[in-house]
């Protein structure tokens, strides 16, 4: 249960974790102020995702079913590697500048910074996914039964997905160097394994099995059913599998987040 | 003299913290007297920043008990009264100065017209907003000691402040800390410039993570034997 104290401005859980409002606005305004300078990530997240599509769109050309099966979904699994990565590094830097250190050192809890990055977070991917969306689908004619705006969704839960296990590797890795390493170390066979490059009933019984464990296939399944238009439960439970990796993951990442240090 | 004045602000019996494999320090006690401005003094290496991080609060220790206002360093009340400045600055850079002082405000909740206070204060106005990664070092670690001006702490934590300023503007920062110590705060700075000790109304001198002597710039002389700091601070060292 959440409930407002008589401030207005701190909201408890009955767990007793307290999330301040102020402190998540902030930080997630912080975290875009920083996007805002460094406008070469900027642009490199919002333009590289559709020029993929582009390609890809171009490549598969001869072979028209191929992409017509991927073209949609890979428009909502951009945010997941893209988001991924951005987290990983910028908390990566948190740890390493001495910033993490001092704001464990002031009265904020390690869910407003959490929460924070995830609002900043979400709102970019809205951006790259509507962005991606409108090239992809007015543009190139990547066909999609289902409503774009799901898709879109589908693309923000992807990103909360990418960012909350971005943040959670980043305790890992000492140097930027490592960090990215990650990125074809823990998604990329999450990817492969998903669904994208072949159906997964033909695949191996055990790496089927593998499959069902891992969070960006069920990401990946929901983005088909999406664009599919296929909904019914199948939907709900790949949305539920997603959102709950996020809320996972999080908690293990801040776990992560030390108040004391060796 | 108010009883208040005898009061300690910094209470630590048989400190030891180990980091990986070395012990770095073995076994400290020390006390620190409430309004003070304390000059915690070394060579590099010799602990002084573990023990900062200790009464900070962010040290993980062995064993021994750090109080710090009356309380356990580190818990959450600590963190409304306890302010500290890293020796490298931890803010972020690819901010300007006053965006930087604008988020770590909200974080701490203090107002906004502390802001440009705390830029004079440090001598910052010209660079405001100035993106930190164009300006120097030691313009980054003026802005990082300007955040930890914006709570009005208690208890000032501050690890080498001044390496990389002008003498001016050093002098200015010292006559600040004195202020803030009449205002009420307690200030601890560590360094490593024996001019700067003698500024200080407390001395501790430590090396090899044992503490070698606590008392008055005066006293440090007259024990060591000497008139400047540095001569009086190598006798009581003894040979190496």
């Amino acid at each position: 249960m959440w409930r407002l104290d008589g401030s207005g401005k701190r909201v408890h859980r009955s767990g007793g974790a307290t999330l301040s409002i102020r402190a998540v606005v902030a930080t997630a305004l912080r975290v875009l102020a920083q996007l805002r300078h460094d406008r070469r990530t900027l642009a490199l997240v919002l333009v590289v995702p559709p020029a993929l599509v582009a390609l890809l769109r171009y490549v598969f050309d001869g072979v028209p079913g191929t992409f017509d099966r991927i073209g949609a979904p890979l428009v909502g699994l951009f945010p997941l590697i893209v988001m991924f990565l951005v987290t990983s590094i910028a908390m990566l830097r948190e740890r390493t500048t001495g910033t993490l250190e001092r704001l464990m050192s002031m009265p904020m809890a390690k869910l407003d910074l959490l929460v924070g990055y995830g609002l900043a977070f979400a709102l970019l991917a809205a951006v790259q996914a509507a962005v991606t969306g409108v090239v992809a689908f007015w543009l190139l004619d990547v066909h999609s039964d289902g409503p774009v705006w799901a898709v879109v969704a589908f693309a923000i839960g992807n990103a909360l997905l990418g960012m909350a296990l971005g943040l959670l590797l980043s305790a890992f890795a000492a140097t930027e160097f490592q960090a990215v390493q990650f990125m074809p170390a823990v998604l990329l066979p999450q990817i492969v394994l998903s669904g994208l490059l072949g159906p997964r009933p033909l695949m191996p019984h055990a790496l089927r099995v593998v499959s069902d464990v891992l969070p960006v296939t069920y990401a990946y399944d929901g983005l088909v059913r999406v664009t599919a238009d296929r909904t019914g439960n199948w939907l709900w439970i790949d949305a539920l599998v997603v959102a709950g990796s996020v809320v996972v993951a999080l908690a293990l990442g801040s776990a992560t987040l030390r108040r004391r240090t060796a | 003299m108010s009883s208040a004045d005898d009061e300690l602000a910094i209470d630590i019996r048989d400190l030891r913290v180990r980091r990986g494999s070395k012990l770095v320090l073995p076994g400290i006690s020390l006390q620190i007297a409430a309004r003070t401005v304390t000059g915690l003094l070394g060579p590099s290496g010799c602990g002084k920043s573990t023990l900062l991080r200790a009464i900070v609060g962010v040290q993980r220790i062995e064993s021994g008990s750090v109080q710090v206002l009356g309380a356990p360093a580190g818990t959450a009340l600590q963190r409304h009264r306890v302010a500290y400045v890293t020796q490298a600055p931890s803010v972020y850079s690819d901010l300007t100065v006053r965006e930087n002082l604008q988020y770590f405000a909200r974080i701490i909740g203090a107002p906004a017209d502390r802001i440009p206070i705390v830029v004079d204060t440090v001598g910052l106005a010209p660079n405001v907003d100035a993106r930190l990664d164009t300006l120097s070092g030691g313009e980054q670690s003026r802005a990082s000691l300007a955040v930890a001006l914006l709570s009005e702490p208690r208890l000032l934590v501050l690890d080498e402040p001044t390496v990389g300023l002008d003498p001016l503007l050093r002098r200015e920062l010292w006559d600040t800390f004195h202020r803030l110590a009449s205002d009420g705060a307690t200030l601890l700075v560590s360094s490593h410039v024996m001019d700067e000790a003698a500024r200080c109304d407390d001395l501790v001198l430590m090396r090899e993570g044992r503490i070698i002597a606590t008392g008055t710039p005066e006293a440090i002389r007259e024990c060591g034997g000497s008139t400047d700091l540095e001569s009086a601070f190598i006798a009581l060292a003894g040979p190496r």
